[in-house]
């Protein structure tokens, strides 16, 4: 028995090195690609994951310290798990949705538009994603001292008495960043959900007027969807994960820890240890579990993403 | 090769709409269309500011006597910087060529392999890097730059360029748009005639993915252009341009014009790649669609 499964394994590894060397003009040409793709990507999470179980700061060499790294995060460092948790879901659940109907909604009206606005409007849509840093413009407009154009006007009109902090202020920090956030979130979904409307073919709402579609909600919900579903997918995959990964604009805006950690989010927590405390250990278990959070809520959405429709 | 056509004007579409749902809706896109359109308003009219009018209470978005001043300013402070202006546009113009070009090349070939070879292990990899399109880059910077200084990359232009070339969106949207958008079966007669494989991807495939690699141009442009200070790059004369414009943004008020100016240059170059190559974005994003 022992004999004849041995004998299997040998034969499908004969198989597969038979197979694979066919096919070594393919291995030739993903090689390159492939390479520069394990080292930069693949390698450096699989490093995170190891050494988050250890007690690392760079000079002495890395000590495994088992689980205490996630025992730390989550029972003794009140930062974390009363402000950055809090924040990153906060901000990921309205940055994430939100952009992403956002998306789908302006691409559903530019639609109906004739070509030319259609493109004007796109490249409107989408032009705070491609200018990089245009985010520090807000600096500006929200400007703490009565320079600020925002506080300027809200002086002018007698709604406040004297500027407000915005940046600094507890109380309107998270909403300013999820705001920001969200103007930069029109990115590869909206492109993507503007392509998918456009490949839908005609006949597929002429057929539906003809089944009884009565008005564009139905049409909406019983043919558009429906039709653009890989595309719904796949903007979904780019929504969440710029939502979990709100952290630059905080650091760059509001300052690295921002007051009284009330805009800190989890990739900020993961800056803080790991560029400025140097617990590299510490700060691979924070960006392992948040590799993890990304992850999953992907997996999850796509699960249900797969049902619409249907 | 398979078109689509992007003509659908309202009135071949099925159902009837109503005036008032259309008002409502093209109210609603030019509000949203306004409020994207004001933080590039305001920093061109920054841009364009005297800096007397900057005193101005309350500080207004017209500008009375539009000038050039900045720009001049901007260019002026930058020419006795430490390092010479010219050093930083060159490396961001050198970074961003270099990567560009390798990007396309080596994610096209990648691409083809995935999309029209069939070899062992093919869905693992594709997996892979679908996976990886699920989270950011940043959450892997520690353990990257131990990899970095392993490979002795620290302080090279090679830090910016290497992980770029291997960027994933590109190469997933390149795979998706080649399975399809190119015919097997005119690879298939190439073949026939004997020609070889690298023949057949680059005199081909190539020129018809035109589109894919217009977007991953753009893509890989958008990344590049944009980068700033990186924990990589020690010496001045290896640093970008947009590091070099974000040091004037901390000047104050004093240097917002400047400031404003060095804003519009930097994002003019990536917007108006876009507005030139945006059907054909489009175009390779309708086949960016995800299967379950």
């Amino acid at each position: 028995m022992k004999k004849k499964e041995k004998r299997n394994l040998k034969q499908y590894m004969g198989r597969l090195w038979h197979d694979m060397k066919v096919h070594r003009t393919s291995y030739l040409f993903i090689a390159p690609y492939c390479i520069l793709f394990f080292i930069f990507t693949v390698l450096p999470v699989l490093m995170s994951i190891a050494l988050s179980f250890t007690s690392f700061n760079i000079l002495e060499p890395p000590k495994f310290v088992g689980f205490s790294n996630y025992f730390r995060l989550f029972f003794t460092d009140s930062i974390f798990t009363e402000k950055a948790i809090g924040n990153t879901f906060v901000i990921a659940l309205i940055v994430g949705p939100v952009g992403y109907i956002l998306c789908l909604m302006l691409a559903w009206m530019l639609n109906e538009l004739p070509h030319i606005l259609r493109t004007i409007l796109t490249v409107v849509f989408y032009a705070p994603t491609i200018a990089g840093n245009v985010y520090m413009i807000f600096q500006y407009l929200f400007n703490n001292d009565s320079q600020g154009y925002i506080n300027a006007m809200l002086i002018r009109y007698g709604i406040i008495q004297k500027p407000i902090l915005w940046f600094q202020d507890e109380k309107y920090m998270l909403g300013l960043i999820i705001a920001i956030a969200l103007w930069t979130s029109i990115g590869t979904t909206f492109l993507s959900f503007i392509a998918g409307l456009q490949g839908i073919p005609k006949q597929y709402y002429e057929a539906g007027a003809i089944d009884g579609v009565k008005n564009r909600w139905q049409e909406l919900y019983y043919i558009t969807l429906p039709s653009m579903k890989p595309q719904l997918m796949f903007g979904a995959v780019m929504s969440i994960t710029g939502g979990f990964g709100v952290g630059s604009i905080v650091t760059a805006l509001c300052g690295l820890p921002s007051t009284n950690y009330a805009a800190h989010t989890v990739m900020n927590h993961l800056e803080d240890y790991g560029n400025v405390r140097f617990e590299m250990g510490y700060a691979s278990a924070i960006a392992t579990l948040l590799f993890i959070i990304m992850v999953a809520s992907n997996k999850i959405i796509q699960r249900l993403l797969s049902k619409v429709g249907e | 090769m398979k078109k689509l056509k992007f003509s659908l004007s309202r009135t071949e579409r099925g159902v009837k709409r109503s005036y008032a749902v259309d008002f409502v809706m093209y109210g609603l896109l030019l509000v949203l269309g306004i409020i994207m359109v004001i933080p590039f308003v305001f920093a061109i009219s920054n841009a364009l500011k005297p800096l007397s009018e900057f005193f101005y209470f309350p500080p207004r978005i017209r500008v009375e006597n539009p000038t050039l001043e900045n720009f001049k300013d901007l260019f002026r402070l930058m020419s006795d910087s430490w390092v010479p202006f010219s050093r930083y546009i060159f490396n961001t113009v050198f970074i961003t060529v270099v990567g560009t070009a390798g990007h396309i090349i080596l994610s096209s070939m990648c691409a083809y392999a995935l999309a029209k070879h069939n070899f062992p292990g093919k869905n693992w990899i594709f997996g892979l890097i679908v996976t990886s399109l699920m989270f950011r880059g940043e959450v892997t910077t520690i353990p990257s730059f131990m990899v970095f200084s392993k490979l002795h990359l620290i302080n090279s232009y090679s830090s910016y360029i290497l992980p770029a070339l291997s960027s994933t969106l590109g190469l997933y949207l390149m795979k998706q748009f080649m399975e399809q958008m190119v015919p097997n079966e005119i690879l298939e007669s190439a073949r026939m005639d004997g020609a070889g494989e690298f023949y057949v991807f680059w005199k081909m495939a190539m020129p018809m993915v035109k589109p894919a690699w217009l977007t991953l141009m753009m893509l890989s442009v958008q990344n590049l252009w944009n980068l700033g200070s990186t924990t990589y790059i020690r010496s001045e004369e290896l640093k970008t341009l947009n590091y070099a414009l974000q040091q004037i943004l901390t000047g104050g008020i004093a240097r917002s014009g400047t400031a404003a100016a060095a804003m519009v240059l930097m994002m003019i170059v990536p917007i108006i790649i876009f507005i030139f190559s945006q059907s054909n974005i489009v175009e390779t994003m309708s086949t960016s669609g995800m299967k379950d």
